[in-house]
């Protein structure tokens, strides 16, 4: 009954605690690493907003996935929904955030239940392959829409605009937007954490561990499943509202398949069903997405000069044709994923320490 | 003479070739411990899956307290107060003891679509839990994973869960099966307090529990039923005696 201080009595608390301020205090620390040479300030606040955003998708996959253990291999289509639903409005003149975001976030429910109350009625394969059919029916519905760019996609030129409480252009924009969604992710943490531990989070989480026995209590479960996927679609509809404003661009590249796959790559590696997971997961997904290939780069270069050194330049070849390898980062980045499910099954989350029960 | 609550007629259920359910008429009345016997492959299991609602019949009918259910989906059946508890321990593994009792209390409870209070601090929820466990004489263990529990333990988890749905009729798919004679005898204990209270259909191999148990006994050899009565009557039939209890009891 300690409340609101509980979680900070173990170090997985402490860290969690640790990595949601360090993020919420970038804008105040980014000018300090742009002084130090670390940094630039505009290009970490950029990347980190892109890194929030991705956690928010997340976070709202891992309500299915890791709480109702429904493998959804279509999630990023409620990004391109969400995406193309400000886009579009925009493109007719529309830059009213407090239609945008309603529009963006009920069209991604909207489609969800559809997709939900069809493909929830199978299991296995059969539920991913559906799922996937429905996300590449809508990407080429995306490269179809000629008149909003087709495969090229779409420049947003206004962001959305909420009645100018938020600066939507000039330097202190990216500081806004980055806080804005610092605070969203804040939200629909605490909102994920509310629902999964209610009644209704119950049924579902029941629902993954043993479907026939919650039947046999007379729980419904297609129900509560159908229900967590339209809530996870919204909340990802969102994220997708968020990433056009970011990125001021749409395309159907939103919501490829790779990027379906890539969600669920965030969350098993930060660590299904629980709560920060994605958010970890999304982090280091990113980050090493961004500075993987510079990392190898040194390391490359390192190991060059040294076998260099050992057995003279003839012998070990040219460094630009090491640092060609470099393009290969992503076996690097497999190389990890196949580690974490191999050694760390709970993800990064589970390296952090004991999970109190639930 | 109470009515019966559960009318089964003419049920008939194949797979493939094979008659799994052949023609079964069975009913069960209201208060009565109703066992149902049978050598293995006599379609015991089958026939409380149609019961229960998670096989289809291919004809018949089931009415339950004068309602038409043979279509009605497994979750919807419990609503109205039929109850299971399965052969093959069916337990919440990585919930507590007293998370699983206390999702059936939820459930008992109605809908689910409650999104923002905590439901493992729900005392509506855990008060009721606690009392299941204890009468099952799982109290010590009730923060435990079930998972971690013995067999034993959690088949009487699984009554425990059974229980918590408040059910009119409560069917049992061999609830001492793999327990010790220890464990058996705390399992026949627990349901003999239950008897009077709740309408019970038991499958069961145990001959001593059945016999010790049951108001009424139905005799399934290859999906039909050849037999229902008393348990004297049950002792004493000839044909019972040939298909069944003469292999049982003369060894």
């Amino acid at each position: 009954m300690g409340g609101f201080l509980t979680p900070l009595m173990t170090w997985r608390g402490r860290i969690a605690a640790i990595v949601l301020v360090l993020l919420g205090l970038l804008p105040w620390y980014a000018p300090w690493l742009d002084a130090a040479g670390i940094i630039s300030q505009k290009f970490a606040l950029t990347l980190m907003t892109r890194v929030l955003i991705l956690a928010i998708a997340a976070v709202s996959l891992n309500l299915i996935l890791g709480y109702g253990g429904i493998v959804s291999f279509g999630h990023a289509v409620y990004i391109g929904l969400g995406g193309y639903a400000v886009g579009i409005l925009a493109h007719h003149g529309i830059t009213n955030g407090f239609l945008q975001f309603p529009v963006a976030i009920g069209l991604s429910a909207l489609f969800a239940l559809a997709i939900g109350a069809l493909s929830l009625r199978t299991r296995g394969v059969y539920f991913i392959m559906i799922t996937l059919a429905f996300a590449q029916l809508l990407y080429y519905v995306g490269v179809g829409l000629e008149a909003y760019g087709g495969d090229d996609g779409l420049t947003i030129n206004r962001r959305s605009d909420f009645a100018g409480l938020l600066p939507t252009r000039g330097p202190d924009k990216t500081v806004a937007f980055y806080i804005v969604s610092f605070v969203v992710l804040l939200l629909v943490l605490g909102l994920v954490h509310r629902l999964v531990n209610s009644r209704f989070g119950m049924a579902l989480r029941g629902a993954r561990s043993n479907e026939p026995r919650m039947q046999a209590l007379g729980i419904a479960t297609f129900h509560y499943r159908l229900t967590a996927f339209v809530i996870a679609g919204a909340l990802c509809g969102l994220a997708g509202a968020l990433l056009a404003n970011h990125t001021e661009f749409i395309s159907p590249a939103m919501m490829h398949w790779t990027r379906s796959g890539d969600l669920i790559v965030m969350v098993v590696l930060g660590g299904m069903g629980s709560l920060l997971g994605p958010v970890y997961g999304a982090i280091a997904f990113l980050l090493l997405e961004e500075f993987l290939p510079g990392l190898l780069r040194i390391a490359l270069t390192w190991l060059h000069d040294a076998l260099v050194a050992l057995l003279g330049s003839g012998a070990v070849g040219t460094l630009d044709a090491w640092l060609r390898l470099a393009e290969y980062w992503q076996i690097a980045l497999g190389a990890i994923l196949i580690l974490v499910v191999l050694y760390a099954r709970g993800g990064i989350d589970s390296l952090l320490g004991k999970a109190r029960h639930g | 003479m109470a009515d019966a609550m559960l009318k089964v007629d003419g049920l008939v259920k194949r797979f493939g070739g094979l008659i799994a359910t052949d023609s079964l008429s069975l009913d069960v009345r209201e208060g009565e411990v109703h066992a149902l016997i049978g050598p293995n492959g006599a379609g015991k299991t089958t026939l409380l899956a149609q019961l229960s609602g998670f096989l289809r019949p291919d004809a018949g009918r089931i009415e339950f307290a004068g309602r038409d259910i043979t279509l009605l989906p497994a979750a919807a059946r419990v609503r109205l107060g039929l109850a299971r508890s399965f052969q093959i321990t069916s337990v919440l593994r990585d919930f507590t003891a007293l998370d699983n009792v206390a999702l059936a209390e939820q459930a008992r409870q109605g809908h689910s679509f409650r999104f923002w209070r905590p439901a493992r601090a729900d005392r509506s929820l855990r008060g009721p839990a606690g009392v299941a466990l204890e009468a099952v004489g799982l109290a010590h263990r009730a923060n435990d994973a079930a998972a971690s529990l013995s067999h034993g333990e959690q088949r009487q988890l699984e009554v425990a869960m059974a229980l918590a749905c408040d059910p009119r009729l409560l069917l049992l798919d061999e609830p001492m099966a793999g327990m010790g004679p220890e464990e058996s005898a705390r399992m026949v204990d627990l349901l003999r307090g239950l008897r009077g209270q709740r309408t019970m259909l038991l499958i069961e191999h145990d001959m001593d529990a059945v016999f010790a148990l049951a108001d009424r006994i139905t005799v399934l050899v290859y999906g039909r039923a050849i037999a229902t009565g008393t348990p004297a009557e049950i002792r004493a039939n000839p044909e019972v005696r040939t298909a069944y209890l003469g292999e049982a009891e003369g060894g």
